[in-house]
């Protein structure tokens, strides 16, 4: 099998929606001849042309609000923001309108667009160009929220996201674009809300997604060496949540540990521990402990090692939780 | 016109204003326009007029009844709205902002659905855009007019005759969207057309407060279309405007930016009070230009209209204030089960858990009833 990067898992996931699907169509800044800054829309312009590859104006309000009138039309618009910080000037277009819309218009409205967002940090990059923003969208009703983490994921997913009849808000983690597996790129029917369970455990229940996987599995090998057997869940999808899986392995192991990227204070780690509680208490045997950045705004890139979590904090908590 | 060579001066832009009806309802000469409406038309506009301005006032006096939560007052923007929407196809598309009654009317949506939404039955109002080619009302200020942009981008590229038309009032032309609008629509050469009704004020602002331009017509020049500026008290002006605006974009020349120049009477919405920003002057000064009044005084003249089918009308009101009237009042809540389910094409778990914590709650609250 092919070796593939995530980021030509995506752009291959566009080119099949593509090709399987005329009213999807591709916009943002520089998605055109470039290919994105990330290339991750790499030659579609030239296959597709550049009446369903639009390079935009530098508006990303314009990007997300004209994607609403072109999904009312009956497109499938895929908008891309090219930066996370970059995603601040749609707010209002994703949560006033995208998010309601079918909502407010009592089903009969329905728009099938994906936000696909490059996110997190971990590249070394400027200010504005390392946000975890996924809590502002998990706390938009009318949003799914997508996150994948390996490249065959990201192509099912993204594909999936597309065909979808609600806004998704794909996240797409930077770090992880240039991460190889030997995978055949075709649709699995892997469906948008299924965890997966990258590492079966019995002692402790590890919770994460996107950026932040491979550290977990870095500290599912370490943990093993010592003895410790973890079960590392690889959510995938934020919205809807696969509360299933999740329970069925904390119910196995009794403890639960969540790491994400994003600062701890109003993150979906609080949301995953505060579900976990209120569903089976009882089978905890230590409180659930969220692992995640500091409180602070994304720091410069020669300071992003001492604050996001690393193989060290994430195996700290999963002690904590063992030890309690 | 004075400035040195190279600088744009705001003052030298035409800031003329396309009149065809003077307040008297007599005809201005020579105004190079002419509206190709036939009799039946020209009463059908008044007709549109008339009806608007009933269901509009229904609205208002069912909000002072406690009926409606809060109303956004059309009156006096009716030659705007009715004008503009009369050079529009029927497959054309509307993205209003939330005072857009007498467009909404002329896409026969009833009244009530649109009050339903001030009512608080449901947001965005109770019709179907689809059927009706008539999108969900917009609060946010100018988010719409990117609707607009966009629909009328996918339509061009589909290579559809369809046009847009995006309406806000003047307020919505200080929003960031706003600008981003008229940019991707100039840019793509898309065919929309943004009705700009500049009755004054944003909600208390003076237009001068909100922009420094001399004319909001003149924006256009910055992305690259046409501007017009027109009396939006004249419905006859206001519609030839739009049609040479709907023709230019459906023949595939782009967008026009209209301002139509007009007042709103009533308040921003029921919840304030121009009292405190506008002088009885100003009030004075419009009332006269009443764009009804206006009308009906030319179609007298020209012998149009009939007392006969003034009754007629002023029947056919009188009996929409009382059908808005019978639904309206003492209506009741949306089954509460709603909630949970458009917010997606299918409910989540959490949310389907959510629906029966709620369905449980009802049925306790039920049980305490009895």
């Amino acid at each position: 099998m092919p070796q593939v990067t995530m980021a030509a898992a995506l752009n291959e996931a566009l080119r099949y929606s593509m090709r399987n699907d005329p009213h999807v169509i591709i916009l943002g800044e520089d998605v055109g001849k470039l290919g994105g800054v990330f290339r991750i829309t790499d030659k579609l312009q030239e296959e597709f042309g550049e009446e369903r590859v639009l390079d935009t104006p530098l508006a990303e309000s314009g990007i997300v609000g004209s994607a609403i009138g072109m999904a009312m039309y009956g497109l499938r618009p895929v908008c891309e923001m090219q930066f996370d910080g970059f995603t601040y000037p749609a707010f209002e277009q994703i949560v006033s309108h995208l998010a309601k819309y079918g909502f407010r218009s009592r089903g009969r409205m329905r728009l099938p667009i994906v936000v696909r967002i490059p996110y997190g940090g971990g590249i070394g990059a400027v200010e504005h160009h390392s946000e975890s923003l996924e809590a502002y969208f998990t706390h938009t009703a009318g949003l799914k929220v997508v996150t994948p983490s390996t490249p065959s994921d990201a192509f099912s997913l993204l594909v999936r996201s597309i065909e979808d009849p609600d806004p998704v808000i794909f996240l797409e983690p930077k770090r992880r674009y240039w991460i190889r597996e030997d995978v055949d790129l075709k649709p699995n029917g892997l469906p948008i809300g299924k965890a997966a369970i990258r590492n079966e455990g019995t002692d402790v229940t590890l919770i994460t997604y996107g950026p932040s996987v491979r550290t977990c599995q870095e500290a599912v090998e370490e943990a093993a060496a010592d003895g410790v057997s973890i079960e590392l869940i690889d959510l995938r999808t934020l919205v809807p949540l696969d509360l299933d899986t999740i329970m069925a392995s904390v119910r196995k192991t009794g403890r639960a540990v969540v790491v994400h990227e994003a600062q701890v204070t109003g993150g979906f780690g609080g949301e995953i521990a505060a579900r976990i509680m209120e569903d089976d208490f009882l089978s905890l045997q230590a409180p659930v402990i969220r692992v995640g950045g500091f409180d602070i705004p994304y720091p410069p890139a020669k300071l992003e090692d001492v604050h996001l979590p690393d193989l060290d904090r994430v195996l700290d908590a999963v002690d904590k939780v063992l030890n309690y | 016109m004075e400035g040195r060579r190279g600088i744009v001066d705001p003052s030298s832009v035409p800031t003329e204003t396309i009149q065809l009806l003077k307040p008297d309802g007599t005809l201005v000469p020579d105004t190079g326009y002419e509206a190709d409406l036939k009799k039946d038309d020209l009463l059908e506009i008044y007709r549109y007029m008339a009806l608007a301005r009933r269901a509009d006032l229904e609205g208002t006096n069912l909000q002072r009844q406690g009926e409606l939560g809060v109303y956004t007052p059309l009156i006096g923007q009716e030659a705007a709205q009715v004008g503009t929407g009369y050079a529009l196809d029927e497959g054309d598309w509307i993205f209003p902002s939330y005072r857009e009654m007498a467009l909404a009317m002329m896409r026969k949506i009833d009244p009530v659905d649109i009050l339903h939404l001030f009512r608080g039955t449901w947001h965005g109002g109770m019709w179907d855009p689809k059927e009706h080619r008539f999108a969900m009302y917009s609060v946010p200020i100018a988010t719409q007019a990117l609707h607009a942009a966009g629909f009328a981008i996918a339509a061009k590229l589909d290579g559809a005759k369809t046009v847009a038309l995006g309406c806000f009032g003047d307020g919505a032309t200080s929003e960031g969207d706003f600008h981003e609008a008229m940019n991707f629509a100039g840019v793509w050469q898309a065919p929309v057309v943004f009705l700009c009704q500049n009755n004054q004020y944003a909600i208390s602002l003076p237009l001068s407060k909100q922009t420094a331009a001399p004319t909001i017509a003149v924006k256009a020049i910055g992305y690259g279309f046409p501007g017009v500026r027109v009396d939006g008290n004249d419905v006859l002006a206001c519609y030839v405007v739009a049609q040479e605006a709907v023709r230019r974009a459906r023949e595939g020349n782009g967008p026009t930016l209209i301002e139509a120049v007009t007042f709103r009477i009533g308040p921003h919405s029921t919840a304030d009070d121009p009292t405190r920003y506008r002088t009885q002057d100003e009030m004075d000064h419009w009332g006269a230009l009443d764009p009804i009044s206006r009308f009906s005084k030319y179609l007298e003249l020209e012998g149009i209209i009939t007392d006969e089918f003034k009754q007629k009308v002023d029947d056919e009101a009188k009996e929409l204030a009382t059908h808005i009237r019978a639904e309206i009042v003492g209506a009741g809540p949306r089954p509460a089960h709603e909630l949970f389910e458009f917010v997606y094409s299918e409910p989540s778990d959490i949310l389907r858990r959510e629906e029966w914590l709620l369905y449980e709650e009802l049925a306790g609250r039920d049980e305490e009833g009895d």
